[in-house]
């Protein structure tokens, strides 16, 4: 039998090591896109010279995908919201069925989605050929998300209280549901808006798909850059990426923790 | 006044109309494309050997991968529920960091690692023991999907490990238990079902992921590169949509049957 000592030194090891895999290629790609030279190290001197030709050649791409992301995000909310709304109060066995259907874009494979929206709209050259196509894909797989993360917020049990309160106080609905319920929710509705936002901003299963060589978004110009590109321009453009997400992700770290004081657990 | 299930009917319906016409629409049409060369095409994947290698090769990466993320999830999930240390919130967080990366970042990251100029290839040229590469083979193929499932797992076991009741280890411990009974009675029991719902995530990520096997440009072959290949070098429309229709039912059920065996529990998948 294991000595306890043995085991009790062992998981923290095993622990540590894990934690080397996953970090080191972060540290390694971040070092990689400010070396000179790759294969000189450190040695050969830092320099942003890589990133500004990641500019120079991707530039538009981190637009595209950051407009992409905000358009997703306020498409998901002008669909997502109400539906939640609706879906957290029908008792009927239609809605039911909806949430369900509403799940498989996440449980079924983006190329699989992707191969169905271009063989069903792929004709339709303009749509087709505009980032209305790629914004469809991401909504299509997005918009679970949020519906989930706020239907469940409009399932509290002290909402509804609040909303019977405004409905005999007179409320009219748009006036209960934008002036109560939608700030009991908020969020909620920044939670989803967060999450929705890096979805999108990382997709690439759906999107390489559904791109254009004049619709490419920020994951597809880092698949031609992995390609194409010497390995600092790759990794400098995956930094890109990082300083894209990174501050988005610690919004909706900071906003959970925000949450969990305000409602306890 | 309208009635209530007017107004909430009203209030789906934006969101009903987009899906039914940009997803139930297309997946309808993409169900019954096979079905033009025949009611045979629905069954390439299992009829014609080369397709049937890949789906094997798939569905064989991604049961290994799920099994070691759930047990190296598990052992660091628990470790670091029950260490104190600072700077574990941070860990946690760069952990988990991953879980929003592209599938292709974390091909080229294995590509930085096994590299023909990667990482392990400068250690071991200098031990001595020539440039050693396993980026573009199974092994890179592995350590990719595993890199990019370990996050929701440590994530999960985590969170699950620190909302065990300490009180039932200690108690378990005060009546003589031994470390392996502990582990038995009191862990295996207790996170039953966040493996069951943790594994089915792992696999279905791991059959549909696609990034990672295409920026590594893998010779082990994977079901959904196979349908990418079919689809744009091919163009053979039927085939890539009886494949996309055998994968999505794969994914879809491994997840249908987690929920249904973890119970309403584990449904926040």
């Amino acid at each position: 039998m294991a000595h306890p000592r043995q085991l009790s030194l062992l998981l923290p090891a095993l622990t540590a090591l894990v934690s080397v895999f996953m970090l080191a290629p972060i540290a390694l790609s971040v070092l990689a896109g400010l070396v000179n030279n790759y294969s000189v190290g450190l040695a050969s001197g830092l320099t942003l010279r890589w990133l500004g030709e990641v500019l120079d050649v991707y530039g538009s791409t981190i637009t595209s995908s950051l407009v992409l992301a905000l358009l997703c995000v306020v498409g998901s909310l002008l669909l997502g919201v109400p539906c939640a709304y609706a879906l957290a109060r029908s008792q009927s066995r239609w809605a039911r069925l909806f949430e369900e259907l509403l799940t498989l874009p996440i449980a079924v494979p983006g190329l699989a989605t992707a191969l169905a929206l271009i063989l069903a709209y792929g004709q339709i050259r303009e749509f087709r050929q505009s980032f209305a196509f790629i914004l469809v894909g991401h909504l299509v797989f997005t918009l679970p998300f949020m519906v989930r993360t706020v239907g469940a917020a409009f399932r509290r049990r002290e909402l509804l209280a609040l909303e019977e309160a405004a409905r005999s106080l007179g409320a009219s609905f748009s006036q209960r549901f934008l002036g109560v319920l939608v700030p009991a929710v908020l969020p909620a509705i920044v939670a989803g808006s967060l999450m929705v936002f890096t979805l999108s901003v990382g997709e690439f299963n759906l999107t390489w798909m559904l791109h254009t060589p004049l619709t490419r978004t920020l994951p597809v110009g880092l698949a031609d850059s992995y390609a194409s590109m010497r390995i600092e321009i790759g990794s400098a453009y995956t930094l890109v990426f990082l300083l894209v997400i990174l501050p988005v992700l610690w919004g909706l770290q900071w906003l959970g923790h925000l949450i969990e004081k305000h409602h306890g657990t | 006044m309208t009635s209530p299930s007017r107004l909430l009917g009203a209030c789906a319906a934006p969101a009903v109309a987009f899906f039914a016409a940009f997803w139930l629409l297309p997946v309808v049409r993409l169900f019954a494309l096979p079905a033009d060369k025949g009611w045979a095409t629905y069954f390439a994947v299992l009829t014609n050997s080369r397709y049937l290698q890949s789906l094997l090769n798939t569905l064989g990466i991604s049961l290994a991968v799920t099994l070691v993320t759930l047990v190296l999830g598990a052992l660091v999930g628990i470790t670091l529920a029950r260490l104190r240390f600072t700077g574990k919130p941070l860990l946690l967080s760069l952990l988990t960091l991953p879980l929003s990366f592209p599938g292709v970042i974390i091909g080229f990251f294995i590509i930085l690692l096994g590299g023909r100029q990667g990482l392990v290839a400068d250690l071991t040229e200098w031990l001595g023991m020539g440039r050693t590469t396993f980026a573009y083979g199974l092994m890179g193929l592995f350590l990719g999907y595993l890199y990019f499932s370990l996050p929701r797992a440590i994530a999960t076991y985590t969170a699950a490990a620190s909302a065990i009741d300490a009180q039932l280890e200690e108690a378990a411990r005060s009546l003589g238990a031994s470390r392996w009974q502990v582990a038995k009675d009191v862990w295996i029991p207790e996170l039953a079902q966040t493996t069951l719902a943790c594994g089915a995530i792992v696999f279905a990520t791991s059959m549909g992921a696609f990034g990672t096997a295409f920026t590594l440009a893998s010779k082990f072959e994977v079901l959904p590169i196979t349908i990418y290949n079919e689809f744009t070098n091919y163009a053979n429309f039927a085939l890539a949509a009886s494949l996309s229709i055998t994968l999505g039912i794969i994914t879809w059920l491994s997840l249908f049957l987690a929920r249904r065996a973890a119970g309403p529990a584990a449904a926040g998948a």
